[in-house]
C-alpha cells in the first residue's frame, strides 16, 4: 500500500526554490489579458508569452519526454478509447460535450480509473499500472477539493508532506508557493474562508507543490462566477504558461479551451474527432459541435470547382477551388437578411429560408433560420426590427461567396 | 391561504399579526384526539419513572451513600471499564465502518447485518455466545488459558469485552454512516498528492469524520455504562472486579432499596450529561 512515490528523491532532496522559476512573469501578464477578451481568437501572444525553453512542436510519440497515452476505459455502455500526445511544456485541452469522456480520461491520466486497454507514458516511464499516489502527477479537480480541515499553507504543504519532506522544509516550500500565486497573506485560512478565485490558486499551487511532470486540471474556472473567471483564467495561462511539463485540461468552454491551450483535442462520445491549434480548430471544424462551439455555420459537401453541393440539397459557391468530399464553414456574421427576394442579387448563395428562433447575443441577436439550408445569422437590434423578424417570419439569406470558406474533408 | 389574503397581508404588519396568531390556533386545533392522546400518554410513560426516582430519592442521605467505599468502587470500576471499552470499539470498530463503507468485497451486506446481531441481541444471549467463545472452555479461551494462561470470564477485562461486545456495533453504525456521507473525492485528491490509502485515511478522513465518531464513540460508552446482561452473564458479580453500577444497583435494590435509587440517580445524571453532550447532533437534525 505504501509504494514509495518515485518522485520522493526529488522531493526530499535539496528542493530548489519554486521562486526561481518566477523571473520575467510581470512581462507575460500584459499579453494573457488581450488575449481574454470575447473572441477566441488565435494566438501570436500566447507564443511571446510562455518563458518555456523552445516552441512547442506537436509531440513525436516517439519522442521519449512528455505524454504518450492511449486510453481506453471499457463502462459497459460507454467506452472511452483516445490517444493524447503533448510535449514539455506544452498546455493541451480535452474539449467536449458533457458525457463526452473527458473527466474520465483525466482521471484515467491520474490513476483514479484503471485503464481497460492501452498504454500510459510519461517522460518514457510507463505509469498505467502505477497507483495514484506514485504517479508524478498533480491534479486541480472541478471543485478544488481543498481539504477543509487544513489552512491553505497545510493543504500545499499536504503533498511535500507525503513525499518524505520534513515539516518546516514543506511548510517553507509551502509558503513560496502561496507567495508566487499571489495568496501570501491568506496562508492562515481555511478552504471555507477563502474566494473561489482563491480557492482555485491555493489548489493549483497544491498540485504544483509536488512537482508533477503531468498536470491535470479538471473544468479549472466551471467552479467561478462570471467575473472571476476573467481574472483567473488569465493567471491561470500565466501560471500554465511557466510550467515546465505536460499540462492537460478538461474543458466543456471553448474559451477556457482556446485561451489557456497551446493544442485542443475535441472528444466526443469518448472519442477523438479533432485535433489542432485553437486557431485552426476554430477555422476549420470537422464536427457540428466545434462548429457550434466557435459559432460557425457549418455544411458537409461534394465541391466542383467553386461550387460544392451541400449533402441536403443545396449549393454553395466559395473562393477555393476543390474537388470532392469539402467542409463549407461561414460565421453568422457573414449573412445578410432579406424580407423580400432581393431583385439585384444573383441567384448565387441566396436560400429561402424560415425564422425558428431568436436570442440575444450581446448588442447583436441571432436568428436561427429553418428552411433551404438551416443556419445561424446575426444582425444588429436594429436590422432585426426593420425586417420585423419574428418566429415563423419567412426571410431570403444570402451569403458572399468571398465569406465562405472551403477546407477538404 | 388563498390569494385572496394577499391584500390583506400587504396593508401593514398591523394586518399580519393577528392572521399569524390565527394560523398557530388552527394548528392546534388541526390535531386529532386519537393522536394527541396516545402521544401525551406516552410522554407521561416516558417521563413519569424518571419523576418517580426524583421523587422518591434520599436526598438527604446522598452524600453519605454516594461516599460509600462500595459504591465509589462501582462506579469507578463502571467508568474505566466503559472507558476502556470505548477505546477497544475506536481502536477495532473504525477500521471496520470504513472497510464497510469504502471497500467492495462479497458478502458485504451479511457483514454489516452480522455487525449490527449484537444492537438486537439479548444482551444475556450475548453474554452466554461470549462465555462459550472465551470461557475457559470455550472455543477460543480453551488455547489461551492453555497456551498464555489467560482466562477472561469473571475478570475485569471480561467486563470490557462484554461491554465492547455490546457497545462497538453502535459505534461502527455510527462511524459508517458518517463515512458514507464524507464525500471519498478528498480521498481521491489526497492520493494524487502523493498519500497511501492509509496516509489518505489518517490525514484527511479521520479529521474529516470526527465529529462522526466522537458522536458514536459517546453513544458506545453511554451503552457499556449501562451494560447489564453480556456483563453478570460472562464476567459475574464480584464486588471491586467486575460489579458495575447497574450491576450494583441491582444487588442493591435486593437489600437497601435507598442505595439502588441513590445509584440510580448517579447514573441517570451520567445519561443526562450524554445527552446534553450530544444535543447538537440529534436533537437538531430532526
Amino acid at each position: 500500500m505504501t509504494t514509495p512515490r518515485p518522485e520522493s528523491t526529488d522531493g526530499t532532496g535539496p528542493c530548489r526554490s519554486p521562486a526561481a522559476t518566477t523571473d520575467g512573469t510581470e512581462p507575460s501578464r500584459a499579453p494573457a489579458a488581450t488575449t481574454d477578451a470575447t473572441h477566441p481568437a488565435p494566438r501570436p501572444a500566447a507564443t511571446t508569452a510562455r518563458t518555456g525553453p523552445a516552441p512547442r512542436p506537436t509531440a513525436d510519440p516517439h519522442q521519449p519526454s512528455g505524454l504518450d497515452a492511449h486510453l481506453v476505459v471499457d463502462r459497459g455502455a460507454f467506452r472511452l478509447d483516445v490517444t493524447v500526445h503533448a510535449a514539455p511544456g506544452e498546455v493541451l485541452a480535452l474539449l467536449g460535450p458533457n458525457g463526452a469522456g473527458k473527466t474520465t480520461a483525466l482521471r484515467a491520466l491520474a490513476g483514479l480509473t484503471p485503464l481497460t486497454d492501452g498504454h500510459l507514458r510519461l517522460d518514457g516511464t510507463p505509469l498505467a499500472h502505477t497507483p495514484p499516489e506514485s504517479r508524478p502527477v498533480g491534479v486541480v479537480f472541478q471543485d478544488y477539493l481543498l481539504f477543509p480541515h487544513l489552512s491553505a499553507l497545510d493543504n500545499v504543504a499536504f503533498g511535500p508532506r507525503c513525499q518524505g519532506v520534513r515539516k518546516a522544509e514543506a511548510r517553507a516550500q509551502a509558503a513560496t508557493w502561496l507567495d508566487r500565486m499571489g495568496l501570501a497573506a491568506h496562508a492562515g485560512a481555511k478552504p471555507r474562508d477563502l474566494s473561489g478565485g482563491q480557492a482555485q490558486r491555493v489548489a493549483l499551487a497544491r498540485a504544483l507543490a509536488t512537482r508533477p511532470r503531468l498536470l491535470l486540471l479538471d473544468e479549472p474556472l466551471a467552479a467561478l462566477d462570471a467575473r472571476t473567471r476573467l481574472e483567473v483564467r488569465a493567471q491561470l495561462r500565466r501560471h500554465l504558461a511557466e510550467f515546465e511539463a505536460v499540462s492537460v485540461l478538461v474543458t466543456h468552454d471553448p474559451l477556457d479551451a482556446m485561451v489557456l491551450a497551446d493544442r485542443l483535442v475535441v472528444v466526443e462520445h469518448g472519442r477523438v474527432v479533432q485535433q489542432g491549434t485553437p486557431a485552426d480548430i476554430a477555422r476549420r471544424p470537422r464536427t457540428d459541435y466545434i462548429a457550434r462551439l466557435v459559432g460557425l455555420n457549418l455544411y458537409r459537401g461534394q465541391a466542383a470547382g467553386h461550387t460544392v453541393r451541400l449533402d441536403t440539397g443545396p449549393s454553395v459557391t466559395t473562393t477555393e477551388e476543390l474537388s470532392g468530399p469539402v467542409f463549407v464553414a461561414f460565421p453568422p456574421s457573414a449573412v445578410t437578411l432579406f424580407r423580400d427576394r432581393p431583385s439585384g442579387a444573383s441567384a448565387r448563395n441566396l436560400w429561402r429560408c424560415e425564422v425558428a428562433g431568436l436570442e440575444t447575443h450581446g448588442d447583436q441577436i441571432r436568428a436561427d433560420l429553418t428552411g433551404e439550408l438551416p443556419l445561424a445569422a446575426d444582425l444588429t437590434t436594429a436590422a432585426a426590427a426593420e425586417l420585423g423578424l419574428h418566429p415563423g417570419a419567412p426571410v431570403w439569406a444570402t451569403v458572399k461567396a468571398t465569406q465562405t470558406h472551403a477546407y477538404p474533408d | 391561504m388563498t390569494s385572496l389574503d394577499k391584500p390583506g397581508a400587504a396593508t401593514g404588519p398591523r394586518a399580519g399579526r393577528p392572521r399569524r396568531r390565527r394560523v398557530g390556533t388552527a394548528n392546534r386545533r388541526g390535531v386529532p384526539l386519537p393522536l394527541l392522546l396516545p402521544g401525551v400518554l406516552a410522554l407521561a410513560f416516558l417521563l413519569l419513572p424518571l419523576f418517580a426516582l426524583l421523587v422518591r430519592a434520599p436526598w438527604r442521605g446522598l452524600p453519605d451513600q454516594l461516599t460509600s467505599a462500595e459504591v465509589w468502587q462501582a462506579l469507578q470500576l463502571s467508568l474505566v471499564s466503559a472507558t476502556a471499552a470505548t477505546a477497544v470499539s475506536l481502536v477495532l470498530g473504525v477500521p471496520l465502518a470504513w472497510l464497510l463503507a469504502r471497500t467492495e468485497f462479497p458478502g458485504r451486506g451479511l457483514v454489516r447485518a452480522l455487525v449490527t446481531l449484537p444492537l438486537v441481541l439479548p444482551p444475556v444471549v450475548g453474554g452466554v455466545a461470549l462465555l462459550l467463545a472465551l470461557g475457559r472452555n470455550g472455543v477460543i479461551g480453551r488455547w489461551l488459558d492453555a497456551w498464555f494462561g489467560i482466562t477472561l470470564p469473571f475478570t475485569t477485562t471480561g467486563v470490557v469485552i462484554a461491554e465492547a461486545f455490546v457497545a462497538m456495533p453502535f459505534l461502527v453504525i455510527s462511524v459508517e454512516g458518517t463515512l458514507r456521507a464524507a464525500d471519498p473525492r478528498y480521498e481521491e485528491a489526497a492520493t494524487t498528492l502523493g498519500a497511501s490509502r492509509f496516509t489518505a485515511f489518517r490525514r484527511v478522513t479521520l479529521p474529516l469524520i470526527a465529529p462522526g465518531i466522537a458522536a458514536g464513540a459517546v453513544l458506545a460508552w453511554a451503552r457499556a455504562l449501562g451494560e447489564f446482561g453480556a456483563t453478570i452473564t460472562f464476567a459475574g458479580n464480584f464486588p471491586g472486579r467486575t460489579q458495575t453500577m447497574p450491576l450494583a444497583v441491582y444487588l442493591a435494590l435486593q437489600n437497601d432499596p435507598e442505595a439502588a435509587i441513590s445509584l440510580s440517580l448517579v447514573l441517570l445524571t451520567v445519561s443526562i450529561a450524554v445527552l446534553a453532550g450530544l444535543r447538537d447532533r440529534w436533537m437538531t437534525t430532526s
